[in-house]
């Protein structure tokens, strides 16, 4: 099955496993995924980098809270025994291990005691607090170390030094670091697998869409999206879609009965005309021959006004007969219709009743509605019967409106077919056995709708009452002296 | 009826070559012409008792023709046929100058019938006016007392039956079919579904003719009516 030509060839995926992928970048949903991808990773950089933050500010916290403790216990020292009892403890503290520094120096800065052996120059001089390189032993020559460390200058120019590494506050820096990396990599490489997926199936709901539409597209009206049941917004597309669906499939029936009626509707008497001609060249009796020539004749001619009434149909509603319309008299053209029947329903049993208000101007065109009236009192004659024998026609003003009604005692339409009969070619089961083709009631329908006005199909309990309501003219007509 | 000289302005050679055939069958003489200008030019030289002319031809449109030959006075009566069987459509054929119309498809027994009355209605409006009575047989019909008689006795009729018959009589000898019973009683021209105008002449006939042992009024099967003195009740 080929894709139909209407089929904007540009919105085939074309193939390949890249054109595929290139189509899967190119859903909403992995844009979507990409920019949620995006706002998350942010979000956890920014959390991340928060916790950092605080955690190296808590160590910093306790590292200095630690050496402001040994300070205060070493300035005891001092004020008890002074410089001497300082070096010693320093001395002795500095064996221990431990992250604890300590130093003493002279005030040229030699040293005198204490765990540090390197320091950047200049760091001596300045009494405070900061935190510099160092080199670890009393005889360490190189900087390998870092410390935040506090300085001060003794009496007698020598000067103190406590401190504290910070490797492994630096460890730990580094270890949230790490952890921050892997997890954005983490995030960002599940966050773009996981659009992916998820335009993936999209993409597949989307493409089993376009697949199927395809299909109905080349002619399967039976074919139905699938519904997944979630609820989502593509049940919902899909859901509207296949209510469109239906409703296409419905008029698309509808279509294919009023053709398959015309159809069956012109074939049976066009297949009665060939039969009896095919019967009458077996005979040759002048009289039978004749017969059969006036029987195809007769059948010609309702074959002709099948056509004509289909034409005349198709063209009031394109409208084209507008031009020549003009002001009339609905009343008395109801009165000389009923009275162009009155005699052959006279014929049938039929009492045909008729009462016209005065002045009742229309504007429009007295044959068609002659025509109408002629239809709605052939109808009511034909399928009223069975009830009491009476069609009553009649014309009343009703507001802006003439009302023009013929109505009977008949079996009536049932209220769910009203709407239905007014349509080409439809007839009900109940007049399937009487001659006809349907096409009457839509004619009338038709020049209603040319005049402006409707076809109402009414309960005359019991019976029918067909009313065609026309738009009064305006002004009243001319007085005709 | 005497014998016709038609003129068809038809463009569709097949239509126009059957329609010549059944005037001839029919005992008519039928010239054609396939365009317009062709057709105006015959219609102004020949001198024919109908003209049929197509609403829709080549070279000259069948209402142009017929507009130009009435400037030039030629008075031949001029049925126009038309695939445009709309009410507007006959208006305008009329308005333009001609004489009847009929909307195809039509049945050639209307075709037919319908020349037959404007060939003679160009007869009777040489001879002058319309009588005021007519006579077939011995029925006669009096169009100012809106009497009818026949063998002497009155016969009493309702106003549109007077008319059905007065129409039936103006064109005695020549068949009126239904939708020209419609057209010119009740003036009315659509097509009647059931058969009204049947019922209408049947009891016209109940009046006319029960009781004699000759009928007036006739059926002509496929065709309508006709009414001639003669022939079995």
């Amino acid at each position: 099955m080929s894709a139909p030509a209407a089929f904007d060839p540009a919105s085939r995926p074309p193939d390949g496993a890249w054109a595929r992928l290139s189509s899967l970048f190119r859903t909403t949903a992995f844009k979507l995924s990409l920019v949620y991808l995006a706002v998350f990773a942010a979000f956890a950089f920014f959390v991340l980098g928060y916790v950092a933050w605080n955690a190296r500010r808590v160590l910093d916290d306790q590292i200095v809270s630690t050496i402001e403790a040994e300070i205060s216990g070493l300035s005891e020292q001092y004020a008890a025994g002074g410089l001497r009892r300082l070096v010693a403890v320093v001395e002795r503290r500095s064996r221990e291990p431990g992250a604890s520094l300590y130093l003493v120096t002279t005030p040229a800065g030699e040293h005198v005691a204490g765990n540090v052996g390197a320091l950047p120059p200049g760091v001596l001089a300045e009494p405070g607090q900061t935190e510099t390189a160092y080199g670890r032993g009393a005889d360490a020559e190189s900087l390998t170390h870092r410390a935040i460390v506090r300085i001060f200058t003794l009496p007698g120019g020598f000067r103190l030094l406590v401190g504290r590494d910070v490797e492994e506050r630096d460890r730990l820096r580094a270890v949230i670091a790490r952890a921050f990396g892997w997890s954005l990599i983490l995030v960002v490489g599940l966050g773009f697998v996981g659009s992916l997926f998820i335009a993936r199936r999209v993409l597949k709901r989307v493409d089993d869409m376009t697949g199927i539409t395809r299909g109905i597209m080349a002619g399967d009206l039976d074919g139905r999206l699938a519904v997944a049941g979630s609820g989502d917004e593509l049940d919902r597309l899909a859901r509207n879609l296949n209510a469109m669906l239906d409703r296409i499939g419905e008029l698309m029936r509808g279509m294919r009965e009023v053709s398959d009626n015309i159809a069956h509707d012109l074939k049976t008497p066009l297949t009665r005309l060939r039969n009896k001609a095919d019967a009458a060249l077996g005979s040759d009796d002048p009289a039978v021959l004749r017969a059969a020539l006036e029987a195809t004749i007769e059948e010609s001619d309702n074959l002709i006004r099948v056509f004509n009434a289909l034409l005349m149909i198709a063209r009031l509603e394109a409208g084209s007969s507008r031009d020549d319309l003009a002001d009339f008299d609905a009343g008395a053209v109801a009165l000389e219709v009923a009275e162009l029947y009155e005699a052959v329903a006279e014929e049938r049993g039929v009492a045909v009743t008729a009462e016209a208000a005065p002045d009742l101007v229309v504007h429009g065109s007295r044959e068609l509605i002659g025509q109408a009236m002629a239809n709605l009192i052939d109808n009511a004659l034909k399928y009223g019967a069975g009830g009491e024998p009476v069609v009553a026609v009649s014309a009343a003003r009703d507001g802006d409106f003439v009302v023009l009604a013929v109505a009977d005692r008949g079996p009536g339409i049932p209220e769910e077919d009203r709407a239905r009969v007014l349509n080409r070619f439809v007839r009900l089961e109940t007049a399937r056995s009487r001659p006809g083709f349907g096409l009457g009631l839509s004619l009338v329908a038709a020049i209603a709708r040319l005049h402006d006005g409707a076809l109402l199909i009414e309960d005359n309990g019991p019976g029918l009452r067909a009313v065609l309501r026309l738009p009064a003219a305006r002004s009243p007509a001319p007085e005709v002296p | 009826m005497p014998e016709m000289r038609l003129l068809i302005i038809e463009d569709d050679r097949e239509a126009a070559s059957y329609l010549s055939k059944a005037f001839r069958e029919a005992g008519h003489v039928a010239d054609l012409a396939h365009d317009g200008l062709d057709g105006y030019a015959l219609a102004r030289e020949g001198d024919y008792d109908v003209l049929v002319v197509d609403r829709m031809l080549p070279k000259l449109d069948g209402l142009s023709l017929i507009r130009s030959l009435r400037e030039q006075e030629v008075g031949t009566p001029v049925l126009i046929l038309s695939a445009l069987g709309q009410v507007d459509d006959r208006v305008k054929g009329l308005r333009a100058g001609g004489d009847d119309y009929l909307p195809k498809p039509y049945a050639f027994s209307e075709l037919l019938a319908r020349s037959e009355v404007l060939a003679r209605r160009r007869g009777s409006a040489a001879a002058g006016a319309e009588p005021t009575a007519y006579r077939v047989g011995d029925l006669e019909l009096d169009r100012l007392s809106h009497r009818v008689t026949r063998a002497g006795q009155e016969i009493v009729l309702q106003p549109r039956e007077f008319r059905l018959l007065e129409y039936l009589m103006r064109h005695a000898g020549q068949v009126v079919t239904r939708t020209m019973l419609l057209e010119h009683v009740w003036d009315y021209h659509f097509d009647p579904q059931t058969n009204v105008i049947d019922v209408h002449v049947s009891r016209l006939r109940a009046k006319v003719d029960k009781g004699f042992e000759r009928a007036m009024i006739h059926t002509v099967r496929g065709a309508g009516y006709m009414v001639r003195a003669g022939g079995e009740a």
